[in-house]
């Protein structure tokens, strides 16, 4: 019936709904990044994802010599719910690892 | 394959989505709940099968509340029972706080239990909401 419609990338959002059940790269607000597997989203690119890894980086300056220090943290979470008004941007799978 | 039946089916799509309370219908199984609602809703109807289950609740100031959700709405606004701060060392004017409503738009991330998601499920619906929304 829209087997040609489900294949074709005919608008941005096309381009998730292929990336389902596929790990994908999420970058969010305040430095935050998740790669992770997607279950569902919707238009507001609410997401959840599945065996989450998330990344954050914070930049902190040394007292002395002001030196900018580069601290990434990282944790992996099962299930996570993602709130669409954080992401900027989404990846479709990661060819690598 | 018949095409009777798919237009059918759809006729039903039609009339269950545009019903206005879906839950008056008394549908047996929660996961005919589920595919029935309304486009867009995938979320919202999500969150309410997760009604009495332990979550996690990551706002934008970084404070985690974990708590058993009592009830959600369509901004996915959220009450908590039951709560505990998760980090209350670094929060403790929290610790007496034992139920909140959170606004939705200040949640950043809802760390949900394994048994709460049943991902071909989701999947279906996601599909299904791309398409009617």
């Amino acid at each position: 019936m829209a087997t040609e419609e489900e294949s074709a990338v005919k608008e941005p959002l096309d381009l998730i709904r292929l990336s389902l059940d596929e790990r994908i790269y999420v970058k969010l607000r305040s430095d935050r990044e998740l790669r992770g597997k997607l279950h569902a989203y919707d238009q507001h690119l609410n997401m959840i994802l599945g065996d989450v890894e998330e990344v954050v980086t914070t930049v902190e300056i040394d007292d002395e010599t002001y030196e900018e220090i580069v601290r990434t943290t990282k944790r992996t979470v099962p299930f996570l719910f993602v709130r669409g008004d954080g992401v900027i941007l989404v990846s479709p799978p990661l060819r690598t690892a | 394959m018949s095409g009777k039946f798919i237009h059918y089916f759809d006729l039903l799509d039609v009339y269950v989505r545009s019903s206005v309370d879906v839950a008056a219908f008394g549908f047996p199984s929660p996961q005919l709940r589920f595919f029935s609602l309304r486009a867009n809703m995938l979320f919202f109807s999500y969150f309410k099968d997760l009604v009495g289950r332990e979550v996690t609740v990551e706002l934008k100031n970084d404070l985690a509340i974990r708590g058993t959700l009592h009830s959600v709405d369509q901004y996915l606004n959220i009450k908590l029972e039951n709560t505990r701060v998760v980090d209350q060392d670094k929060y403790p004017h929290m610790l007496s706080v034992r139920n909140c409503f959170i606004r939705g738009s200040v949640v950043r991330y809802v760390q949900l239990p394994p048994e709460g998601v049943d991902i071909e499920l989701l999947h279906d619906a996601t599909r299904r909401e791309a398409r009617g929304g």
